[in-house]
This record gives structure tokens, C-alpha cells and sequence, in this order.
């Protein structure tokens, strides 16, 4: 499938159809709702303290209620209007306006990736990389951390990302979720704005799911009935095709058509050869 | 928009970094919603909240019943009168301009427009 950054800019591609999507379909949902969990999980906020976060691509605000429900404020911004509900129509390459210090930490959800076009002449991924970071580091309280959840189209498009943060005062690295999953594979860019002196010193970079062999989760539900009956039968050993009735069933139509060569039947028709050694 | 989001805008054309906090509201239409009023969070948010523009600006729009000064003392019906202006009225219709660059962001269906043009960016 062909990549939705390389079709339109992000202003045209989430027009109000695609938008509809996010709010209707029940799959896009929760995968959003997951990553968002996710992003949470790894931004570290201090429990049962209410935080005031910025969600860059906001979209239509599903990964807000979420961090609503958690008891976060936020402000939320978009470059679409058909996605946005009450909050900001910005382009994050642009930079953003925010006094220093406002944020307790900012998330976003599949938004980095689309920096890397140039959708118009005048646009130039990496100083808009580079202005997007230098803003985002100045509206972050010191200590605070951002966590990009992004789908980097190769390894190049990665360091791209990461060099512009690190120029930018930024300190962190990539989280992969699933490293060698296809389906639940997940980029995480978990930047650290500045620190707090702790005494162990350096911020831990989080740990990523699935990295000791940990199962994916599976999560998806398969309506086609043939996908269902080969996960149950999976692992049960298939009874062979070549059994004896088979055999005999073979035998007795060759002894019909008149072939010669047709060996009697004994209690080791059909029966396997030991192995040799 | 709510108030509490206009203190935490300054103007990010490039170049325009003195002089560009708090936009300037200008021709506002206001529409109060009303959400719950929690405690501990307006406390945290006091802390981040710049008081000189807060209270410029609430004047703007025609609220003067504000202290110059943020007042030593503060009990539960300030905080109430404090919540109502920050969370609850929201802006509808209207414009920001910075005072430095005079640089308009508008504000349309309670959504600021904080695009800018390709020239504002060298």
C-alpha cells in the first residue's frame, strides 16, 4: 500500500472523508487509542498529578479524550481543519508560538513522517525539522519529555529526524516496540527536553515491548471463517492424506484395471519403514 | 480559544522575538461554556499562568474586575471568578495581532489561525 504522505500534503489528503474515518471506524480507533496508551506510558508523568500537554497532530482529538480521561490538560493542533475540533490550525514546520516552559510534556501520534515532505517549493524538510524541534524545545518545562510515535519510511528518514533533534538541545532516542513483527512494530522518538538533576544522573531511556522474544499482542479479530480454523488447528498434527484406507482404496482399483504388480495385503500395508539408524 | 491558551501565545514569525507577548486581542465575540470547576488544577495552572498579560488582556475584553497585582491571599470565590474567565470564556470570532511585527492571526469558529506565510519564514 502505497504511503499517504507520497499521495497529498496532510491539509489535503485528511479532507472530511478521511477525517469521518478516524471518528467512525472502530479499528482506526483503537489502534489510535493504543498508541496513545502507549505515548503516555512513555512520557513518565508523575502519577495523580493533573499535566499540561500539547498534542501535535491532534486530529480530530481522539488521543485528547483519552488524555482527558487520564485528568491531563491539553492543547491540541492540526494543519487540517477537517480534523480539528476546538484547538489550533498550525503547521509544526513552521514552529510553534508558545511561551518557554508552558509544557509538561507533548505527544504525538503518525505526525513526524509527514515533515519529511516537501509539499511545496519553499518547503525544506530539514529546516523545518529544525524549526519545529528548536520551538518544541523552548515551550517544554526542563525536564520534560516528548514522545513521537512515527512510521519513518527508511533508515535514512530516521536519522534525518534524530539529527535534528539532537542539534536542537534535544536528548533521548528511538523506543521500537515489536522489533520483529511486521504488523505490531512500532516507532517511538522519546526525546528528554533538558533535566532535572537526579541522582543517578542520566534519564533512562525507556524499555521497548517485545525486544526478549514477548509475544505480540493479538488483538485483531479475523472474520473469515478459513483464518479462524487454521489458528485453532495450529500446532495439532494433521492426519496424513496417504493413510491406509488410501492405500487399500488404490490397490483395489489397480487389481480392477488388471495391473500385475499389485502386492498382497498383509499387516504392513501402509505401514512406515523404520529409520535406518 | 480560552484565555488560558492566549497566555501561553507569543508570535513566531521569524525574527520577531522581543516585544511579542501577549498578542493583542482585537474586534472578539465571546461565548462562555461551562465545565467543571477543578481545584487542583487551577492551582497548577496559576503557577504558569503570567498575570501582568492575563489581566491586559482580560481588560481587552472588557473584563476589569481584576487586581493589578496578584493578591497575597486568595479564597474560594477568586478562584471561582478566576475560573470562569480562563476556562470558560471562550473566544469565537475575532483576531490576534502582535504588538512587534503587527502580524494578524485570526481566530474563526473558536479556532485561531496560527499559519503564516513563506516570506515571514526567512
Amino acid at each position: 500500500m502505497s504511503r499517504p504522505e507520497h499521495q497529498a500534503p496532510p491539509e489535503i489528503y485528511y479532507n472530511d472523508e478521511e477525517a469521518r474515518k478516524y471518528t467512525s471506524n472502530t479499528r482506526i480507533q483503537s489502534v489510535q487509542a493504543d498508541l496513545t496508551y502507549r505515548a503516555l506510558e512513555l512520557l513518565n508523568l508523575p502519577e495523580n498529578e493533573p499535566a499540561f500537554l500539547l498534542d501535535i497532530g491532534c486530529g480530530s482529538g481522539l488521543s485528547g479524550e483519552i488524555l482527558d480521561e487520564e485528568g491531563h490538560m491539553w492543547i491540541g493542533m492540526d494543519i487540517s481543519p477537517s480534523m480539528l475540533r476546538d484547538l489550533f490550525l498550525q503547521d509544526v514546520g513552521q514552529g510553534m508560538g508558545f511561551r518557554p516552559g508552558t509544557f509538561d510534556g507533548a505527544i504525538s501520534i503518525s505526525v513526524l513522517q509527514w515533515l519529511c515532505n516537501a509539499d511545496h517549493s519553499s518547503h525544506n524538510p530539514k529546516s523545518r525539522l529544525t524549526r519545529f524541534f528548536s520551538t518544541l524545545y523552548s515551550s517544554l518545562r526542563r525536564g520534560a519529555r516528548a514522545v513521537f510515535q512515527f512510521y519513518p519510511e527508511n533508515d535514512h528518514q530516521c536519522e534525518l529526524i534524530m539529527n535534528a533533534a539532537m542539534r536542537c538541545g534535544f536528548e533521548g532516542g528511538l523506543v521500537i516496540d515489536y522489533p520483529n513483527s511486521k504488523k505490531a512494530k512500532k516507532y517511538f522518538l522519546c526525546l528528554f527536553a533538558g533535566q532535572i538533576p537526579i541522582e543517578d544522573g542520566k534519564p533512562k531511556m525507556p524499555k521497548a515491548l517485545g525486544v526478549d522474544g514477548e509475544d505480540e499482542p493479538n488483538t485483531i479479530i479475523y472474520s473469515s471463517q478459513r483464518i479462524q480454523e487454521r489458528q485453532r488447528t495450529k500446532g495439532k498434527q494433521r492426519k496424513s492424506i496417504k493413510e491406509k484406507d488410501w492405500v487399500m482404496h488404490k490397490k483395489e482399483v489397480a487389481r480392477m484395471k488388471g495391473t500385475k504388480s499389485v502386492p498382497l495385503d498383509s499387516k504392513y500395508t501402509a505401514r512406515k519403514r523404520k529409520p535406518k539408524f | 480559544m480560552r484565555l488560558i491558551v492566549h497566555n501561553m501565545l507569543q508570535c513566531h514569525v521569524k525574527g520577531c522575538d522581543s516585544n511579542n507577548f501577549p498578542l493583542q486581542l482585537s474586534d472578539v465575540e465571546l461565548e462562555i461554556h461551562e465545565i467543571e470547576y477543578n481545584h487542583e488544577f487551577l492551582q497548577s495552572l496559576l503557577t504558569k499562568l503570567d498575570w501582568k498579560a492575563f489581566v491586559a488582556t482580560a481588560e481587552q475584553i472588557g473584563i476589569t474586575s481584576l487586581p493589578q497585582t496578584f493578591p497575597e491571599e486568595i479564597d474560594e470565590d477568586f478562584l471561582k471568578k478566576l475560573h470562569r474567565i480562563l476556562f470558560e470564556t471562550h473566544i469565537v470570532e475575532g483576531k490576534m495581532i502582535c504588538s512587534n511585527c503587527s502580524h494578524e492571526y485570526p481566530i474563526r469558529d473558536g479556532i485561531p489561525n496560527m499559519l503564516l506565510n513563506e516570506e515571514e519564514l526567512e
